[in-house]
């Protein structure tokens, strides 16, 4: 079957954001990007499924800035067939992404798809439960294990309390949760292959979608600053502090 | 204005987070009903109707609606969404699978996680893992929204809400053949829950290894405290995930949060940081956890906690 596995482009995890001066989003200039550590897990484990026999092709998607082709390349690097690039520069978020992802589901008719749980930038944890929902698919979230076998899916998710296994028909969706995988690196001659490897460019218009966020953003703020605290010079001291300053303990 | 809230429960009990997400819709204002979806929910629904504010209690039980499987519990959710201005859940593992699927079959948005209501359609959450606050509005009906608990002090209880039951004909029952439920496995634990709890001592890479977590477990009797875990922890295979605290883990905000041997990188420090006190113990007097914490000890944990257990 064809797995389609979604990414996004984000900043980079390690970075320290900057909230622009005049509060109307984040500074995103000359800040190093990269692939959502979470699509990263989703892309790895499309192609364990391609390596184990299940799957066949692997078609990484994306939606977002000119720039995002990186991250699609990141993916064909990785082990990923071909991509396909629905070319925006709109403030994207979940349902609108969403929407587009649906349009390529029909289009590309895959047996499974593969997201990251959520984005590090927005923090949503949609896209995947609209996406099934929009395609009136079934839904495996915050996946920490995925079996094939027998014509079905067998998810375990991570859930507050532990873990959950259920079952689901295929197609499905599937979004990923950090433990699923441990991706791999892309070695040098594949990030060279990658380069010859097709990429599909589509605009939200080609696919007759809307995918501009109704959401008003009307402010970022940075949050409030902590107080900074004191270092006590021993166990002692901490406790006292505990009892007779801060009071939290009795 | 008229607010539909869902219910969160574990193991035939109300969980108390349903309290914060009904102190939320209390701020947007309008009526409050509350959903309880699931098999054999009676006691449930009666535990709901107690809360503060909340005008009535619909319950859905159904077998379709055991352990609360995405699928149908969101077409149910969506069947009686047109009668609210907004639907509201808990940020939990619950509320975050169901409600996006409930926003995309109404054609609407959702936003995740708010920690604030500024009025009926502008609310405040946290992205790039807590490090920036966006104020967002929306003009969708119904707004679907899950709510950080952290955010919201619980109501009280002290209500008597009228209880009915959800007509489900327009459901063909257990007509659910897209999901099954398998299994759970669901860490057994004494302590409270670390979403809730007023005390939580967490452990990073610097425990050593899952045995060493054993050490936490007299200061944790002792203060009535949960048990906690760093993502480098919980990767190393020291303790289960259910115990992680941070962006992609559990969002905790005690009256005390004690750090032990974790450095403090932004995905730990989102999952933390509204704790009224931080007390942090690292070897590395470098650590970022440093730069928040009220009251830094740099010393052994090997030595400092036995010590600090025994001072208690």
């Amino acid at each position: 079957m064809k797995v389609l596995a979604a990414v996004k482009r984000v900043i980079d995890y390690n970075v320290k954001i900057r909230v622009k001066p005049d509060h109307s989003d984040v500074d995103l200039t000359n800040v190093k990007m990269a692939m959502n550590p979470f699509c990263e897990i989703a892309v790895e484990e499309a192609v364990r499924l391609k390596e184990r026999g299940v799957a066949t092709e692997v078609v990484a998607v994306t939606v977002g800035p000119k720039a995002a082709q990186e991250q699609l390349r990141t993916a064909l690097a990785l082990g990923a067939d071909r991509a396909i690039h629905v070319e925006t520069d709109e403030r994207i978020e979940s349902l609108g992404a969403a929407k587009a992802l649906a349009k390529l589901v029909e289009e590309e008719q895959p047996g499974l798809v593969i997201l990251g749980k959520q984005a590090i930038d927005t923090d949503n944890n949609q896209t995947g439960q609209m996406l099934a929902a929009l395609t009136g698919l079934p839904q495996g979230t915050f996946a920490s294990e995925v079996v094939v076998e027998g014509g079905k899916l067998k998810v375990t998710r991570e859930i507050d309390g532990g873990l959950q296994t259920i079952e689901l028909s295929l197609p499905a969706i599937v979004t990923t949760d950090l433990r699923l995988n441990e991706p791999r690196y892309a070695k040098l001659p594949d990030i060279m292959k990658a380069k010859k490897k097709p990429m599909d460019v589509k605009t939200p218009a080609d696919l007759g979608v809307e995918v501009a966020s109704k959401v008003k953003l009307l402010k970022v703020e940075p949050p409030a600053e902590r107080q900074g605290g004191v270092k006590v010079g021993s166990v002692d001291e901490l406790v006292d502090k505990l009892k007779n300053e801060a009071k939290v303990i009795s | 204005m008229s607010i539909l809230v869902l219910a969160e429960h574990h193991d035939g009990a109300l969980a108390g987070a349903t309290a914060h997400v009904v102190a939320a819709a209390q701020q947007i204002g309008g009526d409050i009903d509350v959903l309880v979806a699931g098999e054999n929910v009676a006691a449930i629904a009666e535990s709901a109707a107690k809360l503060d504010g909340v005008s009535k209690v619909r319950v859905a039980d159904n077998a379709a609606y055991a352990h609360l499987l995405a699928e149908p519990t969101a077409a149910l959710i969506a069947e009686l969404a047109g009668d609210y201005s907004h639907v509201l859940a808990v940020a939990s593992t619950t509320g975050k699978n169901v409600l996006p699927r409930v926003a995309a079959l109404k054609d609407v948005a959702q936003i995740s996680e708010i920690i604030a209501v500024e009025s009926a359609d502008t609310f405040k959450r946290p992205i790039y893992a807590g490090n920036a606050i966006a104020t967002v509005q929306s003009e969708d009906a119904p707004k679907v929204i899950t709510v950080r608990t952290t955010g919201f002090d619980a109501v009280a209880e002290g209500g008597s809400a009228a209880i009915e039951a959800v007509d489900l004909s327009f459901t063909k029952g257990a007509d659910n053949a897209q999901s099954t439920f398998i299994k759970e496995e669901l860490a057994q634990s004494d302590r409270p829950e670390l979403g809730a709890a007023k005390v939580v001592i967490s452990g990073g890479r610097g425990m050593g290894n899952g045995e060493n977590f054993k050490l936490l477990d007299g200061i944790a009797d002792k203060l009535g405290a949960a048990i906690g875990a760093s993502r480098a922890a919980v990767d190393a295979g020291f303790v289960p995930n259910d115990m992680q605290v941070g962006q992609t883990g559990k969002i905790v905000a005690p009256d005390l949060y004690i750090a032990v041997g974790i450095s403090g990188a932004i995905q730990h420090l989102a999952g933390m940081k509204d704790s009224k006190v931080i007390v942090a113990i690292n070897k590395d007097e470098e650590a970022p956890i440093f730069q928040v914490a009220d009251y830094g000890l740099v010393a052994d944990l090997f030595e400092a906690i036995p010590e600090l257990e025994q001072q208690l």
